[in-house]
């Protein structure tokens, strides 16, 4: 699992990445900088996934296969796994810098989300 | 009590990483200061993000500020950090009873009194709801997830909402304006059937929105701008064109996410200048 998660801080401007269980929203792997709380991400992951998640399911687009949070000083980009519901689904997420690569990133995420199931 | 506060607040200031938040919050709560219990709440929950108790010491707060949408959100993220946590379980039951779900209502409280069966305010709340629905023989019903917002899109009304987006591609189905509280103001949505789905998505919009801006908050990277997703049936983006209104844009899963972004730029100006008209 750390090979995977390896790919994807290989990318320029991300600063790290983590496996995270959707159903707790705990960490599940983890490779992130100094100065990233990785259970705040994996809960907050995990919580707004499942909002955005009935949201979509109401709008009648199906469940998520990438989303990507923007804000002024950074970014979250995350692709859900193993499966539509939040048993056994996992999140592999990636928190990056403004100016990332979004397209990349996303490559790296399904792959790896991919690779994990 | 007012001893006891000057002393927990003594206590929080010394040590700030300390769990004695909790017992302050609660404490400004039961007096009725609010505002001071819901900062207590905020900046303790910043420090512990992953703490149950303190999910719910801020959904109690916000409880008795009548904002049961948020409450709901905070109670139910206790929950996923802590599926026996009684009081996450027993505030949900309050605010499903609350909008008539009762069903849901009694399944939390059963949930509360399978971990704690000795608790006596448990079986209080289960009387009070067999009272509750005894005087009210059909209450009305509402989806759970964003209870407020439902009855405040029954009761509320939308303003001219053909006009925001004129001229906008897809201003009929795919666009959708509304205010902070899950109101419509503009716009329309419809499903892969034709079916108008403009009400419900507009409902959950609100708790997207608290948990993005919450989300970047927490996690440092500052105010969110965007909040762009990939469905298996078709693609959305979030946005908020002013502070209190949010804009949603829905396509089809062809459109790649670069270009519904431009899309969502134009329709946020377009949004923008509207409610600058409007307000």
């Amino acid at each position: 699992m750390n090979k995977t998660l390896d790919l994807i801080t290989r990318v320029r401007g991300v600063r790290g990445a983590m496996i995270v269980s959707v159903e707790d929203g705990l960490v599940i792997a983890e490779q992130l900088m100094e100065g990233i709380k990785g259970s705040a991400v994996a809960a907050l992951a995990a919580s707004l996934a499942g909002k955005l998640r009935r949201a979509m399911e109401a709008a009648g687009t199906g469940t998520s296969v990438f989303w990507h949070l923007q804000a002024e000083q950074g970014a979250l980009l995350v692709v859900p796994g193993g499966g539509t519901n939040t048993e056994g689904g996992i999140l592999v997420v990636a928190v990056a810098e403004p100016d990332v690569n979004i397209g990349l990133v996303r490559l790296e995420l399904l792959r790896a989300a991919e690779a994990v199931i | 009590m007012a001893d006891d506060i000057r002393a927990l607040s003594a206590q929080l200031a010394q040590d700030p990483q300390s769990l004695v938040f909790l017992r302050l919050g609660e404490a400004l709560r039961r007096k009725g200061q609010l505002d001071a219990a819901l900062r207590v709440a905020t900046i303790g929950l910043e420090r512990h993000p992953h703490l149950a108790d303190a999910h719910d010491l801020y959904a109690r707060v916000l409880t008795d500020k009548h904002d049961y949408e948020r409450a709901f959100d905070e109670w139910d993220m206790a929950v996923r950090i802590a599926p026996k946590h009684t009081g996450a379980l027993k505030g949900l039951a309050f605010l499903y009873f609350k909008v008539g779900d009762l069903t849901q209502a009694e399944a939390h409280l059963e949930a509360a009194r399978k971990v704690e069966p000795d608790d006596p305010t448990i079986e209080q709340a289960f009387e009070m709801m067999r009272g509750g629905a005894r005087r009210s023989a059909s209450p009305p019903p509402a989806p759970a997830p964003a209870p407020p917002a439902v009855a405040q899109v029954a009761g509320g009304g939308a303003l001219d909402e053909a006009r925001v987006f004129a001229g906008l591609d897809g201003a009929n189905e795919g666009l959708l304006l509304v205010d902070g509280a899950g109101r419509v103001l503009g716009g329309a949505l419809r499903d892969g059937g034709g079916g108008d789905v403009t009400d419900t998505v507009a409902a959950y919009l609100a708790g997207v929105s608290q948990e993005a801006a919450r989300t970047a908050k927490l996690l440092g990277l500052g105010a969110w701008n965007g909040l762009s997703a990939e469905g298996q049936h078709g693609n959305v983006h979030l946005a908020h064109p002013t502070s209190d209104a949010l804009l949603l844009v829905v396509r089809e899963r062809g459109m790649p996410l670069g270009r519904l972004s431009i899309l969502a730029q134009r329709a946020t100006a377009m949004a923008r200048r509207w409610l600058e008209k409007e307000t």
